[in-house]
């Protein structure tokens, strides 16, 4: 629901990085956990790059899979939700991965 | 706009002095958010993830397909140079959020971040608060809400100076609308700021606003499934106040099972029974909050 938000982050940070350079191509990485729908990005990204140095640009968005480490038992097990216990049956875990918000990279037009 | 709630679309966001009567427009342009001071990029984030993963990419046609390891961008390809960023996407609101923080250790301020659905009753514990404690500790109040100043209003009238904040159509504070707010507030040295979030448990649970803790507010009116529904509020909480224990005949919710379901999204989660209606527990919520003031106090050196 605060993906327009986000959204308009990303448009931000990458149109500042370009320096006025037209980006082509922008990639994102979004944790399955992180409480960000990548579909609900991808609807927003369209409108909110218009006008700017992004307008046109194609998004790229890598998807992590989420991943926590047992503080019971230490091992390292996949997590669908938030609350996925270990095989184990413990709740103590610490997320490796699946929170991510990041802007990775961006593509530019070759300076002239 | 977002298929939801439209949040983002800030165009009648305001922050009103409930004591001057003095509003204020937030102008917040869009491109100037995610950046402003200076350098947005993080180098030092906790880069975890491998390459080894698999992954799915979705793209802006929302066409959606699949790779088995993480790929390595060129540093050419045909199209043009790739320049990698590995800039957090909420880096700004958090720095500002770090910056309310630093202000408040400060000063020696203990704030708090107030979540709920909306109607759990976060106005009424507020106002309880306020009348019960306005002889032992000093408190101000930040009132979020998407429009009107109903709130901030029944919160003056309790006791407390606040100031509304009104998102528009924005579903949560940000960091940079509780500066503001404090700007307008300026809230004396030891005291306590409630920072009463806009009414939903969704969008708050990712905004940092620099407070020393959230408490997520849960009705007995409400399911209490709710952790399992909204786990990144409950997981983002220290502290779940189950509302409204004085209609607990009436309705089917297991407190027991709810504070089970906290705990299986946040091992670590504190709670507390009441009624803001009657009083009833209201006495642990008040060492509850002559605590954490305590340590607040205690920390402002270290």
């Amino acid at each position: 629901m605060h993906e327009l938000g986000v959204t308009q982050n990303i448009v931000a940070i990458v149109g500042e990085a370009a320096k006025g350079r037209r980006v082509t191509r922008v990639t994102l990485e979004v944790g399955k956990l992180s409480g960000v729908m990548s579909e609900a990005i991808a609807f927003c990204f369209d409108v909110v790059v218009k006008g700017t140095a992004l307008e046109g640009a194609r998004l790229e968005i890598l998807d992590i899979d989420g991943r926590a480490r047992c503080k019971a038992c230490g091992l390292e097990f996949e997590t669908e939700t938030l609350f996925t216990p270990c095989p184990c049956g413990s709740h103590r875990s610490t997320r490796i991965r699946g929170e991510e918000l990041i802007v990775k990279s961006m593509e530019l037009v070759e300076a002239a | 706009m977002c298929g939801h709630c439209g949040c983002g679309d800030e165009q009648a966001a305001a922050v009103l002095n409930l004591e001057t009567g003095k509003e204020t427009p937030l102008a917040r342009d869009a491109g100037q958010q995610a950046h402003g001071d200076g350098d947005s990029h993080d180098q030092d984030h906790d880069h975890g993830h491998g390459r080894e993963h698999g992954h799915d990419h979705i793209h802006a046609d929302g066409s959606r397909h699949g790779h088995p390891h993480g790929h390595v961008q060129p540093a050419r390809s045909a199209a043009g140079e790739v320049v990698e960023l590995e800039a957090r996407i909420l880096a700004k609101n958090d720095a500002m959020a770090e910056r309310n923080r630093a202000w408040f250790k400060g000063r020696e301020i203990l704030a708090l971040n107030l979540v709920s659905s909306p109607g759990a009753g976060k106005t009424t514990l507020l106002e309880r608060t306020i009348r019960d404690l306005k002889d032992e500790l000093k408190l101000y109040v930040v009132e979020g809400d998407q429009a009107t100043a109903n709130d901030g209003e029944r919160i003056r009238a309790a006791g407390a100076p606040a100031v509304q904040v009104n998102t528009g159509s924005g579903c949560h504070l940000e960091a940079d609308m509780v500066a503001r707010g404090l700007q307008e507030l300026r809230p004396s040295p030891g005291s306590v700021v409630m920072i009463e979030n806009v009414g939903n448990l969704v969008c708050p649970a990712l905004f940092d606003l620099g407070e020393r803790a959230k408490v997520v507010i849960l009705s007995v009116t409400e399911g209490d499934d709710k952790p399992l529904k909204y786990p990144h509020m409950f997981k983002a909480a220290e502290m779940m106040v189950l509302n409204k224990m004085d209609l607990l005949p009436y309705v089917d919710f297991d407190p027991e099972r709810a504070l089970a379901n906290a705990l299986k999204v946040n091992p670590s989660i504190a709670s507390l029974r009441l009624s803001a209606r009657t009083g009833e527990g209201l006495d642990a919520w008040y060492d509850w909050l002559r605590d954490e003031w305590a340590q607040v106090r205690d920390l402002a050196f270290s």
